[in-house]
């Protein structure tokens, strides 16, 4: 049996948002962090002007929010799917921070560290050709199957409304 | 260097615990069927009262601190690639704390991802 088509959708709906939110958030931090630059020292004075700095930054605050949709969606997807699945479908975002970092902030990147990202990206998409669920034995496995066809009325029956 | 290896310890070792946590805590509180405002209100409700949900919010929150630490201090390109090595921890988490059997292939992967972390550094220029 196969899994149904809504929740296949639903499963890459969410995963689409990771890598989308998380990107653009991680961006927006280093954005927001860089002009700001690190705590001139560790006295109290200078840890809450740093704090304030922070918290009073459009881009770390943007790209907080956008993280914590980013959390939001990845714990979402995680009440159905395995973490081990879910984790390597987020490969292509360390590809994307590093382009968005080159074009969107003029970072300069040298050959080795795109080469060093594309392993990266390689290895995250090998662990995700491995087998996704490792930790159900089989005589779960058709409990677990009839659940997500069971899934399906109740979703058109939000759709509905 | 003292400072950038322990910030990246924060961001690694401790953000990916939390996230094992987090997913430890969903799994006892099990999958959303419905998208109701009530639906939704008591789903966050059943998942606050998960010890697991706690510890892993507050890891995941020592990271994010730790993140934002790093990024004051070097670029986006070169620190996000580098806290892939939460693979490497991912892999190793999965197999002692959720009990999942790491493949040969996915052992590859995460050597693979240390590779290229590798490189990633010796390209800081």
């Amino acid at each position: 049996m196969s899994v149904s088509p809504k929740l296949r959708f639903k499963t890459y709906l969410l995963i689409s948002m990771l890598i989308v939110l998380g990107p653009v958030g991680d961006l927006l931090l280093g954005k927001g962090m860089r002009r700001i630059g690190p705590a001139a020292d560790w006295s109290a004075a200078a840890i809450l002007h740093h704090g304030f700095q922070i918290l009073t930054s459009p881009a770390v605050c943007i790209g907080t929010v956008l993280l914590i949709g980013f959390f939001i969606s990845y714990t979402l997807v995680l009440t159905w799917a395995d973490y081990s699945y879910v984790q390597p479908a987020t490969a292509l975002s360390y590809g994307i921070v590093a382009l968005l970092g080159r074009y969107a902030l003029g970072e300069g990147v040298t050959p080795l560290r795109w080469g060093g990202i594309a392993i990266v990206c390689l290895g995250v998409l090998v662990i995700g050709y491995t087998p996704p669920r490792t930790t159900v034995p089989a005589v779960l496995e058709a409990p677990a199957e009839r659940e997500a066809e069971t899934l399906e009325p109740e979703l058109e029956s939000v759709h509905a409304r | 260097m003292l400072v950038e290896i322990l910030l990246f310890f924060c961001i690694v070792v401790i953000g990916t615990v939390g996230e094992l946590c987090v997913t430890r805590a969903m799994k006892i509180i099990g999958e959303m069927h419905q998208f109701t405002p009530a639906a939704i209100v008591s789903f966050i409700w059943r998942a606050f009262r998960v010890g697991w949900m706690w510890l892993g919010f507050v890891m995941m929150g020592v990271a994010y601190f730790a993140l934002l630490g790093m990024l004051s201090r070097a670029n986006v390109s070169y620190v996000i690639p580098i806290t892939s090595l939460s693979y490497v921890v991912g892999a190793i988490g999965g197999r002692w704390f959720l009990g999942e059997a790491v493949t040969r292939q996915r052992w590859i992967g995460v050597l693979l991802v240390c590779a290229g972390v590798i490189l990633v550094y010796l390209g800081k220029g």
